[in-house]
């Protein structure tokens, strides 16, 4: 199970980067994407979206089951991965690089701070599996 | 079901210009550009196929032949009742199959007289003290119980107070969908270690802005909820009502009623407990029935005898949620419900839920020693949820019993329960039967005890075999289409 | 017991198996006070007791005459062949095909059928069935709201008043804008001057008085107003006329009784719904879909199914679970035994025998009210009684006939005529002759 030390996650496994341009990168991590099997279809949110911090603002479906991606921060959503609509399964195969979900520009970029280092996370992976 | 291990060809790849299985009668007559104007007609005729008679009954006899059925094979899908479908009740249907639904009252006088018998047999069969024929399936009964909740909050001033609806974890998905489709809350309380509802949770999930709580009793893991009368209390406590969504139904029908446990709305599936048929995934039936207080808001129109002692049609009533689908309900299903209870009686449909539990119990035992440990071990009602032994999948096993020539349970419903398989033998099943169910998956697990890769490659003997749904999810193909020379899907119809 | 195949021995065994004394103890879990309350049913009736029975009632119904009725239900010619493919006991007896490998009948025939719906609609994905096409216009509502995010519907009051009724049962709740747009006085939906914050713009056509709608305009008026372009059509006239996704419309809803389903008093039938590609992920109820197997066999399989209530839940796009699987397959089979070229006589016969009608009571002297536009197969017609009464005395005259007129349409005392393919003259001259006792006209023409 590959967790990278550089990033930090929630607990609803969502990844969040380290702040570059102003903008933090969101996706799902390694554990999620094994959990979900074969990734079919990503509903994305729309460029410009104001999120709080826990807003539900993504979608990901595989063929039995879909899981709500959840805001790790509050912000603006700057981009989103749009390659993934025609390759969701970019998802499974790249979930830390060209699976990425949306990039987010942070209220406060001290928010990120909050969240789980990489360490702290593998123990709820652990738990969960 | 016989059908061969191959592809068979679409009726639209069986089509040849020319052919033709029926003609209606020819009307002659001026053309229609004369009639109703050259701009408002289609360019280019639907291409719909054109074949035989024959291939026509050859096309869809073959399509019957690749297709499990009740009539064909054991079928015990958890929560769905799949009963065997009387066949005197098709020439039941028959009779009044022909009847327009805008005729005049005065002409479908025996018709009504049906209908409005149904709705009080129904009433007393759930204890309720009016019904509505009118909901089109369970989920659309479930709609217009919520919808008729909300009106009476409303008219009591407490609509904008109560937002939420309760259900548990385990609920069949159409719950907390009704809730969310009437714009309600849904508030998910656990299971207990028991498999009945988490009390403590239910009653701290309780408040002022409960709306209704919707309850299956039996519940999805097949277990009655012994504390139904102190959850009816709390609830209503509260001021919240109570929903009984009737998917199981079968197990009380004739023993207990839901009108006596303090359920506030009941819908009945006319298609699981009083067996009107499936239908390969409809057409359902789903009347509600409510308790006094709530019969204001019941749909409209209504069956009801007249003070002439004919019968009519109540089509207005200012507190009513309104009008719920085209007229009046599924009627042939209606019928057919009707021929069941008249052919069972009290006695009949208490031994329905006798038989219906006494199969549960007996296949929950049998499959326990044949390795699959029950969720929930205690007695269960009309259904049970096991699990396969550690390392074996719930899927393997469902896809090894086609093989066998049985239809598999429900499988991973419900999501609280790990590997579930949902199991449902109904009562018309023999112990003949569910003893061959029982020792095909004992053969099943030991099959896998050999050879534990030998589950993954099941089913072989299927007209298909394991069929690839994330390549059909990923690239949708909901149509087909003409091929051209390189074997390419033209463009769809846009 | 009827049914249950237990015998003494049986219960006995299966008693002794699972341990405990008696069936009662299986119930030990009910409340006493709940258990066995008396029921006020019937006694049990053998077979040929209850179809004696059933018989009787069914008796006291008439299905007999000749028939007039329309209002969106049409007894049409179908052939044997097709009831007897469409009620085989494995179509009948089986459940939503989860086990895709044992359920390639249903899941063929059902495939076959969005491709048929796909085909009369013009637009590329068709679910496979709703319950009737009145929930089908609300669910359509539904859709739009979703896929706009916006709060308003606009509706044409052609649409079929009970479509309209269940769309505001379905709305209420809900914090949506419902407009109706009154017909003209050519019983045509004007095109509505405001459509601005419209999730959609709901248009029938043939509308309920029978009208044929010129459907460009309204498209347009929707598309530049951003609203989506709803069109409810009775899918047995899009043999002939154009269709919805030839003019442009986003959504193509309506009731498929005409396609090929007994009118069983007014249900089970089936609603469709088709949509464009843009629209798929909104799209609700289920939907079959083509794939290979393990060894590259052409199959089908239910798919997308992450929209629907058991993988969503409470944000589920709808709660329909159950399609209306049977009359659909019905539908399927009957299209195929009628093909195309059988499809489009039937619509034409309808119109040609409509139109012949028309024409014949205009003589008579009745005041048909048809308009200056075209209609299909049923148009009005003003009596100078009450519609209803005019209806009981047809019916007593041997006629079905005589759909009333809502009074929402300004037409005063107005009954529905409709005619079909199967309409012969000996049922016009029965049912001039009824008219004449029952609801002469005001004058006889010189």
């Amino acid at each position: 199970m590959d967790i990278p030390a550089s990033l930090r996650y929630a607990r609803t496994h969502e990844w969040t980067s380290e702040l570059e341009a102003d903008v933090v990168t969101v996706g799902i991590t390694d554990f999620a994407q094994d959990q979900l099997g074969d990734v079919v279809f990503v509903e994305l949110p729309e460029e410009g979206a104001r999120v709080a911090a826990g807003d539900a603002l993504a979608v990901v479906e595989s063929v039995k089951t879909a899981s709500d991606i959840y805001a790790p921060v509050a912000g603006t959503v700057k981009a989103v991965n749009t390659e993934l609509e025609a390759a969701p399964e970019k998802i499974n195969e790249e979930p830390y690089g060209g699976g990425w979900l949306f990039r987010i520009e942070p209220d406060d970029p001290a928010d990120r701070d909050t969240l789980l280092d990489a360490d702290a996370y593998r123990v709820v992976c652990e738990e969960e599996s | 079901m016989n059908g061969r291990q191959d592809e068979l060809p679409t009726i639209f790849e069986r089509s040849a210009p020319g052919r033709r299985a029926a003609r209606p009668p020819r009307v002659e007559g001026p053309a229609m550009a004369d009639l109703l104007g050259a701009e408002v007609l289609r360019s280019a005729p639907p291409a719909l196929p054109e074949v035989s008679e024959l291939d026509l009954v050859r096309h869809y006899t073959n399509l019957a032949h690749r297709q499990t059925s009740i009539d064909g094979n054991v079928y015990p899908l958890g929560s769905c009742t799949m009963k065997y479908n009387p066949k005197v009740h098709e020439e039941v249907a028959a009779a009044f199959e022909d009847l327009h639904p805008e005729q005049d009252p005065s002409s479908v006088q025996g018709l009504l007289e049906l209908l409005g018998t149904l709705q009080d047999w129904l009433g007393t069969i759930t204890g309720m003290d009016d019904v509505t024929l009118q909901p089109a399936a369970g989920a659309h009964g479930e709609l217009t119980g919520i919808l008729m909740i909300r009106a009476f909050h409303e008219a009591n001033g407490e609509g904008a107070q109560r937002r939420n609806v309760i259900v548990p974890d385990a609920a069949h998905g159409t719950n907390p969908a009704t809730a969310g489709m009437v714009g309600y809350d849904v508030v998910e309380v656990p299971t207990a270690a028991d498999g009945e509802v988490d009390l403590a949770a239910m009653k701290a999930a309780l408040g002022p802005d409960t709306a209704a709580v919707m309850l299956t009793n039996p519940s999805t893991v097949g277990i009655f909820e012994t504390r139904i009368q102190e959850i009816a209390d709390a609830a209503h406590a509260v001021g919240a009502q109570l929903y009984y969504d009737g998917a199981n139904l079968n197990a009380i029908v004739g023993k207990a009623r839901p009108g006596d446990m303090g359920f506030d709305v009941v819908h009945m599936n006319l298609h699981k407990t009083l067996t009107t048929p499936h239908g390969g995934g409809g057409p359902g039936t789903g009347p509600v029935g409510v308790k006094a207080h709530l019969a204001p808001y019941l749909p409209l129109p209504r069956v009801r005898q007249e003070v002439d002692g004919t019968w009519g049609l109540e089509e207005t009533r200012s507190t009513s949620i309104g009008r719920m689908r085209s007229y009046y309900g599924n009627v042939g299903n209606l019928v057919r419900a009707y021929a069941y209870i008249r052919s069972l009686g009290a006695e009949g449909l208490a031994n329905v839920a006798e038989m219906a539990v006494l199969n549960a119990n007996y296949l929950r035992v049998r499959m326990r020693e044949a390795g699959f440990q029950p969720a929930f071990d205690r007695t269960c009602m009309h259904e049970f949820v096991a699990r396969p032994p550690e390392g074996i999948s719930t899927n393997d096993v469902a896809k090894a019993l086609l093989d066998e020539g049985m239809h598999p349970m429900t499988v991973y419903f419900p999501m609280v329960v790990k590997e579930a398989m949902m199991v449902e033998p109904t009562e018309t099943e023999s112990l003949q039967t569910l003893d061959a169910y029982a020792d095909a998956l004992a053969r099943i697990l030991q099959r896998a005890a050999r050879d534990p890769g030998a589950l993954a490659e099941a089913p072989t003997t299927t007209p298909v075999r394991r069929l690839d749904e994330v390549a059909a999810a990923r690239h949708p193909v909901l149509r087909w289409s003409p091929r051209d020379e390189d074997g390419e899907a033209a463009a769809a119809a846009d | 017991m009827r049914y249950t195949p237990h015998t003494q021995e049986d219960v006995r065994a299966a008693l002794d198996a699972i341990g405990v004394d008696d069936v009662q103890a299986l119930f030990a879990d009910v409340p006493d006070a709940l258990l066995d309350p008396p029921l006020d049913l019937p006694a049990p009736a053998d077979e040929a007791t209850l179809l004696r029975h059933v018989r009787a009632l069914a008796a006291r119904t008439d299905a007999h005459g000749p028939s007039f009725l329309g209002g969106g239900v049409r007894a049409h010619f179908m052939p044997s062949v097709t009831k007897h493919l469409a009620t085989q006991s494995e179509f009948v007896t089986a459940y939503t095909p989860y086990q895709a490998e044992v359920s390639q009948g249903v899941l063929q025939t059902t495939f076959e059928f969005q491709t048929m719906m796909s085909e009369l609609t013009g637009l590329p994905v068709s679910n496979a069935s709703m319950y009737d096409g009145a929930t089908a216009v609300a669910e359509a509502a539904l859709l739009a709201l979703r896929a706009t995010k916006r709060r308003r519907i606009v509706v044409s009051r052609g649409v079929h008043p009970h479509a309209r009724e269940v769309l505001a049962t379905y709305l209420a709740p809900l914090d949506v804008t419902v407009d109706v747009v009154d017909l003209d006085a050519h019983h045509a939906t004007p095109v509505p001057t405001d459509l601005s914050d419209a999730a959609a713009w709901i248009v029938q056509s043939p509308n309920h008085l029978g009208t044929v709608e010129a459907l460009p305009p309204h498209v347009e008026a929707a598309h530049a107003a951003g609203a989506l372009s709803v069109a409810v059509a009775d899918p047995l006239s899009l043999a002939v006329l154009r269709s919805p996704g030839e003019v442009g419309a986003d959504v193509a809803v309506g009731d498929g009784q005409t396609l090929g389903v007994p009118p069983q008093f007014g249900g089970p039938h089936f609603g469709y719904m088709v949509v464009t590609e843009r629209l798929l992920r909104q799209l609700p109820g289920r939907l079959v879909g083509e794939t290979r197997d393990v060894d590259g066999r052409r199959g089908y399989v239910l798919t997308l199914q992450a929209r629907e209530q058991h993988i969503r839940r409470g944000k589920a796009k709808s709660n329909i679970c159950s399609n209306h699987q049977l009359a659909a397959g019905m539908a399927t089979i009957n299209l195929a035994a009628l093909g195309p070229d059988g499809l489009r006589e039937m619509a034409e016969g309808s119109v040609r025998n409509a139109h012949a009608l028309a024409e014949r009571l205009r003589r008579e002297g009745y005041d048909v009210a048809t308009g200056d536009r075209p209609f299909f197969a049923e148009f009005p017609v003003r009596v100078d009684r009450e519609a209803t009464a005019v209806r009981r005395d047809l019916h007593a005259a041997g006629v079905r006939a005589g759909v009333p007129v809502p009074d929402e349409y300004g037409l005063g005392s107005a009954v529905l005529l409709a005619a079909t393919e199967s309409t012969t003259d000996d049922d016009v001259e029965a049912l001039v002759a009824a008219l004449a006792r029952v609801a002469p006209p005001a004058e006889v023409p010189a």
